[in-house]
Order: C-alpha cells, then structure tokens, then sequence
C-alpha cells in the first residue's frame, strides 16, 4: 500500500523530549542516536494525531492520508 | 469533539510559531496547555480578538511571546484581580485567566476565591505542576503530601490544595479538572469553560519534568506522564472508591456545572438601574 501519510517534525521547535515516540501507538517513530525524531515506519500510521496533540512544542505534524 | 484543526493551521492562526522553540525545559507541559487552550478557543468559534489572555508570572509567564492573542502581562498571583477589572469594563471580551498552582493558590489564593464567590464570567485556567517552576521547585500549596521540594528537603509536611473542592467551595459555577496526557479531554473541558456563562475552574495537572521531576527522582517527562496517568482516575470510577484508596490520586472530570447569577451582568442592570435619564449615552 502507498504510504499517503507524511509527518514532519520541526527540528527548530522540536526539543527531544521524547513524548511522541513513547505514546505513538503503532510504533511510527523512533529516537535517533541524537535524540532527534525518526519517522521510520510512516506506512503503520492509523493517524491518530496523538503525537501531534501531545507534543509540548507543536513540533511534529501528521498530514495527507 | 469537532475535528481536530491541522496543526500547520493551528500555528499560523493562533501561535507566533517563528519564535519557536519555546523557552520551556525539554517535555514541560505548558506547551501541552497552550496546545489544548488555543484549540479550545478554536472550537468555540468565537472571534480570536474577543480573547484577551491574564498572565500571571511563572514559568508559563511569557506565553504571551508565543501566542497571538491580547494579552495582559500582569504581577504574580493577581490575575484574577485584574481580569475582574477587565471583564467589568470590556463585558464583551472572553477573559482568559491562566495561573499557576503557585499564583493562583499562594500570593494570590485571596483573589481567586473572591472571582470564584462574585461568579464573574471568566476563564481560570490553573497549570498545576505541583511547584514553583520558575524560581527552582520551592513548594507550593498544591505540592503533594511527602513530596520533595527545594523547600521541602526531607519531604512536604503540609497536606496539598484540593484546588477544584477550593473553587467550588468558594462559589465558581464551573469546576473541573484534567491532566496534560488527556488532550481531548482536556480540549473539551476548556471549551465547555470558555462557553459557560460564570466563573470557570479547570485545573490542568501538568509536569515540570526538569525541577520538580528531577527532584522526586522521577526520571524525564515521558516517565513523569506514565505516572500522571497510573494515578488519573475518572470521576465515574472515583465514586465508586473509598476515600483511603483515592488518596494521592488525580480525579478527572467535570465536578460542578450550574448557571447562577454572573456578576458583569448583575453590575450593568445596577448600572442601568440608577443611571440618570440625562446621563445615559
Ligand atoms: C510579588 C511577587 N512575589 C514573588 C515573586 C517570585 N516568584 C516568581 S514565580 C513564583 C512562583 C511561580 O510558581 P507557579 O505560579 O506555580 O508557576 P510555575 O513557575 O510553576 O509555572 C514566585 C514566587 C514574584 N515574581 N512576585
Ligand atoms: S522548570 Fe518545570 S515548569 Fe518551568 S519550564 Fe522547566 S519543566 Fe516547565
Ligand atoms: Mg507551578
């Protein structure tokens, strides 16, 4: 299946707490070796919107789908 | 709930999203509140320019920076003073009262219980982290029994603020309670508020992972919200359980909803009442 969701974080605004990869429920995110976010499995998002609605920083979106 | 608004939109609408990042500590949910604040007022539909924001001071003092709203920028613990003032001379607007547990419930407990008893048409909005934040995690009224606290090095002494039981006792119409982890929740809980036609509580438990998360030992903000919510209880569920067994838990919910007399309202039929004929404009 073609992966129509696209999640962009803001890596100006986004400060690595870590919020959105812990809670995001299909497992979509991962931290980097910096703490940065890594959108590694895009295609498992149900989007939810979760992470965009807990980030403290309104850093990371979730569009399209 | 409404659909939730995309965030792009969110940002360009209601944020100064170019002076982002924030000044807050790494997971600190002030921006949770923001987030949950601005969508509310989105949702009412009500005109953003009807808003006026009362800040008091702490380390969500400067949300002013971020949001794109009027705003006054006022001394700590009288928000609730001066946003009476504003109300009764700007009926019109939608009056935003944000506080922390520090200013609403210590330098300025006096004001808040008397905006509460006159019922005047406001939106209190109480970040309750459990400290103050901002000048290096003393304790707070609201700092939970036992709890650590540069003030409090051998743990607190003092039982905390039930600051929701506080409201209602002092007269607020509306009073309800909600954590930075249920966003939803959270985003209707402050609409409801905003659209109620009296003083409104809504104390958000949030966490201050860098002073008062580090101090408890309880690790960054994903561990200190795992623990908000292990401890969130619904008010369903809480009244079903015994007072022992609810004991340092953080009931959820809405506690009191009910229309009475709203003080800007009561002023102006005085107003209207006494005014000379020749007088009125
Ligand atoms: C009149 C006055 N007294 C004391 C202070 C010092 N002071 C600044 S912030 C603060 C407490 C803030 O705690 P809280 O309201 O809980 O906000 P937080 O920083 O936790 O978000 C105090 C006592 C002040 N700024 N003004
Ligand atoms: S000290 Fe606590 S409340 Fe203040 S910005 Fe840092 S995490 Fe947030
Ligand atoms: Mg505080």
């Amino acid at each position: 299946m073609p992966v129509s969701v696209v999640i962009t974080v803001d890596a100006r605004a986004c400060k690595k707490c870590g919020i959105c990869v812990e809670f995001c429920p299909k497992a979509v995110l991962e931290s980097g070796p910096f703490g940065e976010v890594l959108v590694t499995r895009a295609e498992a998002c149900n989007q939810c919107r979760l992470c965009e609605l807990r980030c403290p920083d309104l850093a990371i979106t979730v569009e399209g789908g | 709930m409404a659909k939730l608004k995309p965030l792009t939109e969110l940002r360009k609408e209601h944020f100064h999203f170019s002076r982002f990042p924030t000044t807050y500590c790494p997971g600190c949910g002030i921006g949770n509140v923001l987030q949950a604040v601005t969508r509310a007022i989105d949702e009412t539909g009500r005109p953003p320019e009807s808003f006026t924001f009362a800040v008091g001071i702490g380390c969500y003092g400067n949300i002013g920076n971020y949001l794109d709203f009027d705003e006054l920028r006022l001394s700590h613990g009288r928000v609730p003073a001066m946003a009476t003032g504003l109300k009764l001379a700007r009926p019109d607007l939608n009056v935003i009262a944000m506080m922390g547990d520090g200013d609403a419930t210590a330098i300025g407990g006096n004001h808040l219980i008397h905006a509460a008893r006159r019922n005047i048409d406001i939106t209190a909005i109480i970040l309750n982290n459990h400290t103050y934040g901002m000048t290096g995690g003393q304790y707070s009224p609201a700092t939970r029994l036992g709890d650590y606290a540069t003030t409090a090095p051998y743990g607190m002494l003092e039982p905390a603020f039930d600051i929701c039981k506080l409201a209602e006792g002092a007269g607020a119409t509306f009073v309800a309670r909600t954590t930075t982890f249920r966003m939803v929740q959270t985003i209707d809980i402050v609409r409801r508020a905003i659209e109620h036609p009296g003083f409104a509580l809504v104390e958000i438990d949030s966490q201050c992972p860098v002073i008062y998360g580090r101090m408890n030992r309880w690790g960054d903000a994903v561990s200190m919200l795992k623990k908000q919510n292990a401890l969130t209880v619904t008010l369903e569920k809480a009244k079903t359980m015994t007072p022992e067994e609810l004991k340092g838990k953080i009931v959820v919910g809405i506690f009191k909803q009910a229309v009475e007399p709203e003080f800007t309202g009561e002023y102006y039929k005085v107003i209207n009442r006494v005014r000379r004929p020749q007088d009125a404009s």
